[in-house]
């Protein structure tokens, strides 16, 4: 810190960045709150421990190598050039500036905001296999997608110098890519592996109706999503930084906010997007769900998520037309896919994060055709090939294909889903019938007592 | 760090203990988490089969879904 300027402007980031870090917390209560909600009672514990725990695991194996991906793998590598190892070397876990260090302030603060994501990305996830996946399986592929393969599409299309920014033009400000399309990508690789719950189809494929156990859980669930969700666009931003600090092409002396390509947006403008895309994706959902709460919330969501990609500069009207359609064309898929392939997603979340967010992709390279994708030079525009070969990556490179294989390898061990009778019986079955018995010998020792 | 605060803090930088021992520090973190698995699969197998064992008959099954139908 050289001067008072700038003491008070890192000072000002590492506060920022810790905000965002509290507010994104509530994306993974309100994940929590859905995901049991929807369950049904004889498994919701089972639902709430395999959300939970992804929390400690990914969250050391982030720190033990998902950051040092990060900042090493910009390049491919050997795409636009080798492995970045200088760049790596301080966000590595033994690195001093990963401790209490009195003359590093951002990168812990920093960890902790990309680590929030990549809760965020594996609990998309986790709602998809519920009530019939094994908790160590689980626990497995968040790791996967929470420590590796996210963060290897965040080093590739959402970082500063990522190759798909330079050679395609990869515009994502928001993550419509880099967090739900791989997410989304992930859950259909792995269901496809894993099958529907039992009794979810009929003997002539029509589906029956899972009822959720508790509604008002699962609304309250998706608001708290909603409010982490502030914290989330906020934490993709650079709050504050000077032309000179970028080192590109933007000329004068004025400071502005950043996305995390250092492209300039401001945090009103995103803010504007934010409600006008929930606001479409509300609107559209409740219309084609015909007022069903479950479709209406998960709209609003998916209206954010489409419109996401290109938040930090849609015309607030642009922004409310694209979260409207995508989830229209999430909310037709869903059920295409469902009804064709037999695949039971409990939560709709490869409809919601998956479609909607390579939809996301897709939409804004056709409506930032042309724009800069960096304030650096030689770096390709924003162009609608990009952004769908882009979402592609995503959605499928980075998100099917791995999330099929490591279930695959989990289910060729006999260690991805529950035994049949489990399922049947419940995966709280144990703790519920000793619970009982507790009960009624308490009940027992009371009457006793009369 | 020494053991006074009476320093300029423009010249400190890292302030934790067994400075200098971070790769051991990781290298035993690796190893607790990958042990944490081993244990947590073995503990969820046998839990699976203990409850089959007790309750997976056709009428434990049968019962159980009277005792816990959602």
């Amino acid at each position: 810190m050289g001067n008072n300027l700038d003491a008070l402007t890192t000072i000002f980031t590492e506060f920022y960045y810790w905000v965002t870090v509290v507010f994104m917390f509530l994306i993974h209560v309100g994940f929590c709150m859905y995901e049991v909600g929807v369950s049904r009672r004889r498994n919701h514990l089972h639902t709430l421990m395999k959300n939970t725990m992804l929390i400690p695991l990914v969250t050391i194996t982030f720190y033990f190598f998902g950051w040092w991906i990060y900042w090493a793998l910009p390049n491919g590598p050997w795409i636009t050039g080798p492995l970045l190892l200088d760049a790596a070397a301080p966000n590595s876990p033994v690195s001093q500036t990963m401790g209490t260090n009195l003359q590093d302030h951002i990168t812990g603060v920093f960890w902790a905001a990309f680590l929030l994501f990549s809760w965020t990305v594996a609990s998309i996830v986790s709602g998809s296999l519920i009530e019939r996946v094994k908790s160590g399986a689980f626990w497995v592929i968040a790791i996967m997608i929470g420590s590796v393969t996210w963060i290897i599409d965040a080093a590739w299309g959402w970082h500063p110098q990522g190759w798909m920014v330079k050679v395609l033009g990869y515009h994502d400000a928001y993550a419509s890519g880099v967090i739900h399309a791989i997410g989304g990508g992930t859950a259909l690789g792995v269901l496809i592996v894993l099958g529907p719950r039992l009794g979810r189809f009929m003997a002539d494929g029509t589906p029956r109706n899972f009822v959720p156990h508790n509604p008002w859980l699962v609304t309250i669930g998706l608001f708290l999503i909603y409010t982490g969700f502030w914290g989330f666009y906020a934490a993709c931003n650079v709050p504050i930084i000077s032309p000179e600090g970028i080192g590109g092409q933007i000329t004068g002396a004025t400071w502005t906010a950043t996305t995390i390509y250092l492209t300039p947006t401001t945090l009103s403008a995103i803010t504007v997007n934010f409600l006008m895309s929930l606001s479409g994706g509300l609107m559209v959902a409740y219309i084609i769900s015909k007022g069903d709460p479950f479709w209406t919330y998960s709209g609003g969501l998916a209206g954010v998520i489409t419109a996401s990609a290109g938040n930090d500069l849609y015309h607030p009207v642009q922004a409310f037309f694209v979260g409207g359609i995508g989830i229209w064309i999430a909310y037709k898929l869903h059920y295409w896919v469902e009804n064709k392939f037999k695949i039971d997603d409990a939560v709709g979340a490869v409809a919601v994060h998956g479609y909607c967010g390579f939809l996301g992709c897709v939409f804004a390279g056709f409506l930032l055709w042309g724009y800069p994708s960096s304030p650096y030079e030689g770096f390709a525009t924003i162009n609608p090939l990009g952004n769908t070969i882009g979402g592609f990556i995503m959605f499928f490179v980075l998100g099917f294909v791995p999330g099929w294989v490591v279930a695959k390898i989990l289910d060729g061990a006999g260690l991805l889903r529950v035994p049949r009778q489990v399922e049947l019986m419940g995966l709280d079955f144990r703790t519920l019938h000793e619970e009982e018995e507790a009960r009624q010998e308490v009940r027992a020792a009371e009457k006793a007592l009369v | 760090m020494g053991s006074t605060w009476a320093v300029d803090l423009a010249n400190i930088g890292p302030v934790y203990p067994w400075l200098g021992s971070e790769l051991i520090m990781v290298i035993v973190a690796i190893v607790a988490w990958i042990l944490w698995h081993i244990l947590q699969i073995r503990q969820e197998e046998n839990e699976y089969a203990e409850d089959i064992k007790e309750y997976g008959s056709k009428e434990g099954i049968k019962k159980a879904l009277d005792e816990h139908p959602s």
